[in-house]
């Protein structure tokens, strides 16, 4: 049963810290989104908690992404896509017609499941986001610099080497640049899609612990695929299948005593 | 029943994939081969009319006259035609890539105009664009500016052959060159980095600025080089655009004629009253805008290697 993963929610401290005191910042209201005729959520209803990790999981083609996708407009790009309903972000509907997109980007940062760094040097993938808005001191800059990869755990690694180009990293060393590139620009919100699927175990434990030790500053949603990383660092965990969602609580609960028969099934890896 | 091929079809197949090989090869050594044969041809010959005073100085009177003949006047009109030619198709080339793989829908009518458009252009034979240019730039724009700038000067300014007027009949012909080549490296951009970008809170212009341009860089100078290629040797868009049977004097302004190294071997080759004795000059100025081509793509060549290099390190 569910008490297979169990013992992975009791793994670290930080896990579950500080759920009972956070409140609401994100609410996504009746939200329906279509690729072209096709169906890809329906009816969504979620209300995403402040200061907390929240895991999406559910299997492929389930609209996990998709939904994240919604909290930054990226969808926007896609031709296809209509969409209803509401995003509410701290009260203000991010789909409204006086809405700044760039604006929300920079409220609402984003790490996607393939590492994507600029080919440029270490520094100026950090700096990049920074001067776009308007940061030109070059000493602000060298210490925005320093703090964002402090904050990502990647500056022992790269503080002698900030000048070279950021493609000769390592794939994991590749992903925490992408984070402090994300939270350079201080958001409230990082979205993270599949973060360490593309990553070796060691690599993926390295960002999960940055994942814990950012929730005090930030308000992670993450897409997972991987039902184990949900149970190590998510507070609240919310099950889609087939573009609804299905179960949305604790991740405690979730993960030991699902109110949904599908939830049980999915999370002990009956289907999916 | 299938059954594993006999002994035979496998020796048939072997015979057919050493065929293969030998034909491809036969073919690779035949095009070296009418390379060499060229190249080797045309320096044996050109050897004994090439010499620095050749090379370095003004046409004389007598363009036929072995001792007194010069190219310096045709290499400075040659390379500044090419040369403004890439300075008028290179940002007019690279935006209209830019509008095409970023902004355009891909299956809209006007996109399909324009790219239709772009392919018919490269198929029009180089004629076509001289007497486009004659009529286009110099008899319509060129008039209109005469018109404008120096109403009641009977003397045309702007509305005769010019080298201005040469590089834009020029750029015309090579737009689909840079467009194509530009297109293919921003497609070769992966959409992670864009997404990267506007994610940060960039905006889809600032984005194509500062990540896709720069790394589509190499590939943009690609087309500028196999726009240089094509200008380069290219006599027949400039026939009735700019070039100058003969000119004392160099060119001092974008509306000036110029003298041109592929004309001049045109005008060597037909209009020579001795063949015999300017047969050597007639080879030094093949070797010579040989050379000159060489020489502008090597220079592309290199910056595009530099610049692939510093990608590489870092900016």
């Amino acid at each position: 049963m569910a008490e297979i993963l169990a013992p992975h929610l009791n793994l670290d401290p930080r896990r579950g810290a500080g759920l009972e005191t956070s409140s609401t910042l994100i609410s996504i209201q009746n939200l329906s989104l279509w690729y072209g005729t096709n169906p890809a959520l329906t009816k969504i209803q979620l209300d995403i908690k402040s200061n907390v990790v929240t895991a999406f999981i559910g299997p492929s083609g389930c609209g996990k992404s998709t939904l994240l996708r919604c909290l930054n407009r990226m969808n926007d790009l896609i031709d296809s896509v209509r969409m209803e309903g509401e995003v509410l972000i701290g009260g203000q509907n991010i789909y409204g017609p006086e809405v700044d997109v760039i604006e929300l980007r920079k409220r609402v940062g984003m790490v996607f499941q393939r590492s994507n760094p600029f080919p440029k040097s270490i520094y100026e993938n950090i700096a990049f986001a920074l001067r776009l808005h308007g940061l030109r001191d070059r000493r602000k800059l060298d210490e925005v610099v320093e703090q964002s990869l402090q904050a990502a755990a990647l500056w022992d690694e790269v503080k002698d080497r900030l000048h070279t180009n950021a493609m000769e990293l390592s794939g994991g060393q590749q992903q925490r640049l992408c984070i402090a590139r994300a939270i350079a620009i201080q958001p409230e919100i990082l979205l993270m899609d599949e973060p360490a699927s593309a990553l070796d175990p060691l690599a993926t434990a390295r960002i999960e612990d940055l994942i814990l030790n950012l929730k005090k500053d930030y308000t992670i949603v993450i897409v997972t695929h991987n039902m184990q990383q949900a149970a190590r660092i998510s507070d609240m965990t919310a099950f889609f299948y087939l573009g609804e969602l299905i179960e949305y609580d604790s991740t405690e609960k979730i993960f030991t005593n699902p109110a949904k028969k599908q939830t049980e099934d999915y999370v002990t890896g009956r289907f999916g | 029943m299938n059954r594993i091929p006999s002994q035979t079809t496998g020796s048939v197949r072997k015979l057919f994939s050493v065929l293969g090989t030998g034909v491809t090869i036969l073919a690779t050594v035949l095009i070296l081969a009418i390379l060499a044969v060229i190249l080797i041809n045309i320096l044996w010959h050109g050897a004994e009319g090439l010499s620095l005073r050749f090379l370095f100085s003004m046409s004389d009177k007598d363009m036929f006259d072995v001792e007194k003949a010069g190219v310096l006047p045709m290499i400075i009109g040659t390379a500044a035609r090419v040369i403004i030619m890439a300075i008028l198709v290179l940002p007019v080339g690279v935006i209209t890539a830019v509008y095409l793989t970023e902004y355009a829908h891909a299956t809209s009518i006007f996109t399909r105009v324009i790219r239709g458009a772009v392919n018919n252009l490269a198929g029009v034979p180089s004629i076509v664009f001289g007497l486009f240019g004659l009529g286009f730039f110099i008899n319509f724009l060129g008039g209109r500016l005469d018109a404008v700038l120096y109403p009641g000067d009977a003397e045309p300014h702007w509305g005769k052959p010019a080298l201005l007027w040469a590089s834009a009949t020029l750029a015309v012909m090579t737009l689909p060159v840079v467009i194509v080549a530009t297109e293919e490296s921003l497609r070769a951009i992966p959409i992670g980095l864009r997404e990267a970008s506007l994610a940060l809170g960039a905006t889809k212009l600032q984005t194509i600025i500062k990540i896709v341009l720069p790394n589509a860089l190499p590939g943009i100078l690609t087309g500028a080089i196999l726009a240089i290629s094509r200008a380069a040797g290219e006599v027949a868009p400039i026939l009735f655009t700019g070039a100058a049977y003969y000119m004392a004097g160099l060119p001092k302004s974008l509306s000036d004629q110029f003298m041109d190294l592929g004309y001049h071997i045109f005008i060597l080759s037909t209009q020579s009253p001795n063949i015999e004795k300017t047969r050597s000059l007639l080879y030094a100025t093949v070797v010579v805008l040989l050379l000159l081509t060489f020489a502008l793509n090597a220079v592309a060549i290199v910056v595009r290697a530099r610049m692939r290099r510093n990608m590489r390190q870092s900016h």
